[in-house]
């Protein structure tokens, strides 16, 4: 069958099996040599790809839910918005989700995935308390901070390569209201965007549009979102209708004339400043999960997400250099994002460190890969690193840079007979 | 409500028990073989849709059980899913005839023990409705699979005669004729990806099918038309393609 993930490039031919037992799967891995865990295909690049898959689409049960701590246990294969769809009419969210809630719990965990309250409450892992992970011998193993804390550290943001998660154990945050109360705030450049981040640390959620095509004066110009649970409105809101891209749209129509267009449109559209307006959680948390494949509108040939992180003290800098080099290449796309991030984790390969992260979408061409490479080493020479999740092309040098403990997630690999087993396209690139 | 689901470890069936659980906040009794994987489904059911939901031991082709198995309800189901189906592989079925019986019964002589006992209970009291999974695939015989096609097409056949004799004492028999569905049954068959549906879906339009109530559905919809070409190809020109 043919295989892509969310970026849609690459494409490849690839076998997989599902399961939907333990036993089941077992049964699959002592046969078959190389696999990694396609779930929901939503991390962008080959993350998930390789030539035999393992789909958890069938482990997908519920299994246990204690509504006095808000615990659940789950297996790995069900989806965030499936737990959502569960438990917030009872007044249980997630404490961390990504700006989208079409992926697996495992993938959750696998990219140890972030959102617009990493400064505040840390990725996905702080809220996992314990899974259950097969291992490449068969045998299966409890892990959490407390037991087996090696293999949670390089599991968690471990990208599938330490073997396949089963059953997670993953506590919720009690809301009140399926809303949130949204304040915007218009900036006109990044220095502008860099002080509100500064000034309101202490909001729980915080995120920004940025218009990386602007420049000059304007070079940064952006919409800050922020966001706190309201205590007032329905835990159950009318969900919002879902509407879908129907096809490929032609590659053509995506150029620097039209993004310009639009991004020129979106800033203005939203308004100077807006405190406290309630929106549904959906609304806030997931704009995008309302068009069904917005992919398509990269075309056939696909694209790709670049985002970087920068250290705090370099982010000032290093940003303006790389929004000015994207800005005057014209390749930029819509959706920019920018963040805040808090501290980073002791996990091995999590992604989020102190500092600023841009996130830019751009189609698959030709031009691009170059444009990459250079802005790979001003992100290097800045102390930042690369998204394993979104990455599709980084160098194995640009990967090493960027994570310093990679040597101890190669070695555990290593040592428990990983690299034999559980591998993807990524990972082979990056020779870990 | 009521639902029984025979051969809930199929993917449809799961499916359609969390459609009913949802939307008709119906209590949901799975039966069979497996009882260590239906515990989990009982258990995933019951968080997420907060109803009722037990698991018992069926076996489709033990057909002496099947009295005893239907007479232990109290109350009875107001709803049956028959979902039991082994697609079984034809060339070995083709060599080894133990291969095709167990096709047979498992497709066709299991579903009318179960069905003929629950349907002279459901005629009595007048109430209930039927839903029956066969497949597209019992529409014309093929080469490729006209052991499974023959014993789902017979499937097909006895529920419509049981609609027919059922529909004087109001109770509702649907066929479901599914084509292609990304499921256990199908995996590791190289299927062309834009006619696979996911159980999900099936599941939808089944409800869809109940809600209505329609007698026979394809599912997905486009299937109707496909099996409406596949039907009317002439059997002299049909007989020489390789399908």
């Amino acid at each position: 069958m043919k295989l892509t993930a969310w970026g849609r490039y690459p494409r490849i031919q690839a076998t997989g099996h599902s399961f939907e037992t333990a036993e089941e799967l077992r049964g699959y891995q002592e046969k078959a040599g190389n696999s990694i865990v396609f779930a929901m295909g939503r991390s962008y690049g080959d993350s998930a790809l390789s030539e035999r898959v393992i789909f958890t689409r069938r482990f997908d049960k519920i299994l246990d839910f204690d509504p006095e701590h808000g615990t659940v246990i789950s297996e790995s294969g069900v989806t965030l918005s499936e737990l959502i769809e569960v438990f917030l009419p009872t007044g249980w969210f997630l404490s961390v989700t990504p700006g989208t809630k079409f992926i697996s719990l495992g993938g959750a965990i696998a990219s140890d995935v972030h959102g617009k309250n990493h400064h505040k409450a840390g990725c996905f892992s702080e809220c996992v308390r314990s899974f259950e992970l097969m291992l490449p011998d068969g045998n299966i193993l409890r892990c959490s901070h407390e037991e087996n804390q090696e293999l949670f550290l390089a599991t968690c943001g471990g990208m599938g390569l330490t073997g396949i998660i089963l059953t997670v154990t993953l506590t919720l945050k009690r809301i009140s209201s399926a809303y949130i109360r949204e304040t915007i705030v218009r900036c006109q450049n990044l220095k502008e965007i860099f002080c509100l981040f500064e000034e309101h640390m202490d909001m729980t959620y915080s995120v920004a549009w940025i218009d990386c095509l602007a420049r000059g004066e304007n070079l940064g110009r952006s919409v800050l979102m922020l966001g706190e649970h309201a205590t007032a409105g329905r835990l159950n809101p009318r969900t919002a209708k879902i509407r879908s891209v129907p096809f490929n749209l032609p590659g053509i129509c995506l150029n620097k004339y039209s993004v310009s267009l639009f991004n020129h449109f979106y800033y203005h559209k939203n308004p100077l400043f807006v405190e406290g307006r309630l929106v549904p959680l959906d609304t806030f948390f997931y704009p995008l999960d309302k068009i069904a494949n917005w992919n398509r509108i990269y075309g056939r040939g696909g694209f790709t997400q670049y985002q970087l992180v920068l250290p705090r003290d370099a982010s000032s800098e290093g940003l303006k250099i790389i929004l000015e080099r994207i800005a005057s290449s014209g390749l930029g796309s819509f959706l920019g994002v920018l963040k805040l991030f808090g501290p980073e984790n002791e996990n091995y390969l999590s992604f989020p460190m102190e500092g600023y992260t841009l996130a830019l979408d751009f189609k698959i061409q030709k031009e691009l890969f170059p444009l990459l490479n250079e802005l790979d080493s001003i992100v290097l020479d800045h102390g930042g690193r690369l998204y394993l999740a979104k990455d599709v092309r980084m160098t194995r040098e640009v990967f090493i840079k960027g994570y310093p403990r990679w040597k101890a997630f190669s070695e555990l690999r290593e040592k428990l007979g990983m690299k034999d087993k559980f591998n993807s396209l990524q990972s082979e690139r990056l020779g870990v | 409500m009521n639902l029984l689901i025979l051969g809930a470890n199929s993917d449809i069936a799961y499916a359609v028990g969390k459609k009913f659980a949802q939307h008709e906040h119906a209590d949901i009794c799975l039966a069979s073989r497996d009882l260590r994987l239906l515990e989990k489904k009982v258990q995933d059911i019951k968080i997420r849709y907060r109803v009722n939901a037990e698991a018992l031991f069926f076996d489709a082709v033990d057909y002496a059980s099947h009295n005893d198995f239907f007479k232990k309800f109290d109350p009875k189901p107001d709803g049956v899913v028959l979902a039991f189906g082994y697609l079984g592989n034809q060339q070995d079925a083709q060599q080894d005839f133990n291969e095709a019986r167990h096709i047979i019964e498992t497709n066709f002589t299991g579903a009318a023990s179960i069905l003929e006992i629950i349907a002279s209970d459901f005629e009595r009291r007048g109430h209930g409705f039927i839903i029956g999974i066969s497949s597209v695939a019992g529409e014309r015989g093929r080469q490729s699979n006209y052991v499974y096609g023959s014993a789902k097409g017979a499937l097909t056949v006895y529920l419509s005669g049981l609609r027919n004799r059922l529909c004087k004492s109001g109770v509702h028999v649907i066929t479901v004729l599914p084509g292609f569905v990304r499921t256990r049954m199908t995996e590791g068959l190289e299927l062309p990806e834009k006619l696979i549906a996911e159980p999900a879906e099936v599941a939808e339009d089944i409800y869809r099918a109940y809600k209505k109530p329609e007698d026979i559905i394809y599912t997905k919809w486009f299937w109707k038309l496909i099996m409406f070409l596949i039907r009317s190809i002439p059997e002299r020109l049909f007989k020489r393609l390789s399908l």
